[in-house]
């Protein structure tokens, strides 16, 4: 059988079934979790983990250990694998590498079959792939770097209740990134001055505005309050502007039953969107995209607590994986970085989620942290946001980075404006559509767009102000979290 | 008159910008045919935010490949239809989009009447709203114009 190649070497699995299954302790490699030969089937699931083994742990040992540990394995043996065709839930390890540049770091390929998980459960996937296995004691750190979901898989999966092509057919708005704010302060307004905002921003230009991932039904303002100013202001701006608008009116609640009766009533007030944040938990998410599924509903996505998986780069998750298995699951909207804002994120790594939220087909791309081909079997494409810390000044590199199938949303850098609301919803879109048009025509806004955005306010005194105010504002740290395949920098200037 | 900054119905990808001329929409309509978009010319004079069916003047032009040709077609629209809203849409048949790709206002009627919003109040202080074209209530053929009725 399988003889240990690439990293290490040394024991193999054991093929006696009668010393196999001798009770006691043998190593995961021996036990079966190990195939180097192994060629995963079409209906596969393959990760890819990062592991950071124990001093004087083998690698080949650790990513054995990972294949057990996420898949059938008990620190012992035990004679009750015999009742069952145990060698097809045993997940295996196939390939290890060392990780370019990091010593003591390595990627292990695992493979599962794909009777371990049940048919349209992120919930399930992920109680495997990322359940006890992250706190097993050999491995200082473990991080799922990617995953390549079998066809078989995903079409077990709806996928997001509209997906940005009906949902750009709803709002009627096409060949252009939608443009959003976030309305600020994130806390304390009473629901009649936050509806204020959304007037403001909605009339201003602005395709949504947007709660933030913490404003729930607090003392200072309950939902209900909230839902019928904001609808108000909703409403009003489509009158004055000719425009579907919107406002992601965040149903974020304690349970399941709180969050339909807040979405019921942003239904019946005529909302075209609601927004829950990612700690709601997988399954709280699948069932939200059910819900608005059955009600004609954009459903957003606010990525809140994803740092505490994916920033570090020797532990947790990659948002890869998280945008993977959010597109599945069914979100609409998923905020997947900004590249030059103020949050985490390395330009092509950002870009990397970028293309996996909107693929149909999603090709390896080492530059841009995608380890596999993943075919979406024409599930429906989830609509990146970008938010956080970004500004009309930037305006030229946020299209040429992510293109026209984007959210961008300028918080600050709408409500900030000295002029007022209005004239930061106007700066951000005629920065817009002056960078939309000049790109058609052909200019390359990578290099002209400085140019392009000041000729655009010599006719927008709104614009103006605010690049005199936010134009040199740039957020250069270097990122936590880039490919291990090629040097990059986090876009300057 | 419409009180947005921009003074106009603001549908479209460029509304916020001095209207394109001829030439300029010339490089639009280029740069769709570039991607293997068909242009299509729509008119409407009832552009409630959720009028999606404006009227098709002709047919998409699936096998026109010229930037004149779609320009033509244009002037022939606005010679019939001078006071009506009139929009440029291309389509993009591409798998996984077979959508509208580009949709920009290429003529507006002299004054632009814009939305009233009509609120019913019901239940719980929850309102129903209605947004209502000021013109829309006149016959069609008659809604845009220079303000007369």
């Amino acid at each position: 059988m399988a003889i240990a190649t690439g990293v290490g070497g040394g024991a193999t699995a054991i093929t006696d079934a009668k010393r196999r299954y001798k009770a006691g302790v043998l190593k995961y490699r021996q036990m079966g979790y190990w195939e180097p030969d192994y060629v995963p089937k079409a209906t596969d699931t393959v990760c890819l983990f990062r592991i950071t083994p124990q001093e004087g742990v083998d690698p080949i040992e650790a990513a054995a250990a990972v294949a057990g540990e996420s898949s059938t394995a008990t620190w012992t043996v035990v004679w009750t694998d015999r009742l069952t065709a145990c060698d097809n839930y045993r997940a295996k390890a196939f390939k290890v590498e060392a990780v370019p540049n990091s010593p003591g770091q390595f990627f292990a390929w695992v493979a599962y079959d794909i009777i371990l998980f049940e048919e349209g459960s992120i919930a399930n996937m992920t109680a495997s792939l990322i359940g006890n296995v992250f706190s097993f004691k050999p491995l200082k750190a473990a991080r799922l770097e990617d995953i390549q979901i079998p066809a078989a898989y995903v079409k077990t999966f709806k996928g997001p209740p509209t997906g940005l092509i009906v949902e750009r057919e709803r709002l009627d708005k096409f060949g252009r990134p939608l443009l959003g704010a976030t309305t600020k302060p994130k806390l304390g307004l009473s629901a009649r001055n936050y509806g204020r905002v959304i007037y403001e921003g909605l009339k201003g230009g602005l395709d949504f505005m947007k709660d933030d991932e913490n404003i729930n039904s607090q003392p200072f303002m309950h939902w209900r309050d909230r839902f019928l100013y904001v609808m108000d202001a909703v409403n009003k701006a489509s009158a004055a502007t000719g425009e579907v608008k919107g406002s992601y009116l965040n149903v974020t609640a304690a349970t399941m039953e709180d969050m339909y009766e807040r979405a019921e009533f942003a239904k019946e007030l005529g909302s075209v969107v609601v927004m829950v944040d990612l700690i709601i938990g997988w399954t709280a998410i699948q069932s939200m995209s059910n819900w608005a599924r059955r009600n004609d509903m954009i459903l957003h996505m606010h990525r809140a607590g994803h740092g505490t998986y994916t920033r570090q780069k020797n532990h947790g998750v990659s948002f890869r994986v998280m945008a993977k298995w959010l597109r599945l699951a069914g979100v609409d909207h998923l905020h997947a970085g900004t590249a030059v804002g103020k949050l985490e994120g390395d330009p092509l790594t950002v870009q990397g989620y970028y293309n996996v939220c909107r693929d149909s087909y999603t090709r390896q791309d080492l530059p841009r942290g995608i380890f596999f081909d993943q075919d979406w079997c024409d599930i429906r494409k989830v609509m990146p946001v970008a938010s956080g810390g970004i500004h009309a000044g930037q305006m030229h590199q946020l299209l040429d980075l992510f293109g026209d199938d984007v959210v961008l949303q300028f918080g600050g850098g709408t409500i900030g404006h000295p002029a007022g609301i209005q004239a930061g919803a106007v700066a951000n879109r005629v920065a817009l559509e002056a960078m939309v048009k000049a790109r058609n025509e052909g200019h390359d806004i990578r290099i002209e767009g400085p140019e392009l955005l000041r000729n655009a306010a010599r006719s927008c005194g709104p614009l103006q102000q605010a690049l005199d105010t936010w134009g040199d504002i740039t957020f250069n740290y270097t990122p936590t979290d880039a490919s291990d395949f090629t040097p990059t920098a986090a876009a300057a200037h | 008159m419409m009180t947005n900054p921009v003074r106009r119905i603001t549908q479209g990808q460029f509304s916020f910008l001095p209207e394109l001329t001829d030439a300029e929409i010339s490089l639009q309509v280029d740069y769709g045919l570039r991607r293997g978009y068909a242009w299509s010319i729509e008119y409407t004079d009832d552009p409630h935010p959720r009028n999606t069916y404006w009227e098709m003047f002709g047919m998409p032009m699936f096998d026109l490949k010229d930037a004149a040709g779609v320009l033509m077609e244009l002037q022939n629209c606005r010679k019939t239809f001078p006071q009506h809203y009139i929009r440029l849409m291309a389509f993009d048949s591409t798998r996984g989009v077979e959508s509208i790709a580009m949709s920009f206002i290429v003529n507006r009627p002299a004054v632009e009447p814009g939305f009233g919003l009509i609120r019913q109040e019901a239940a719980g202080r929850t309102m129903r709203y209605t947004v209502h074209g000021y013109a829309s209530a006149r016959p069609e053929g008659e809604r845009g114009g220079n303000g007369k009725s």
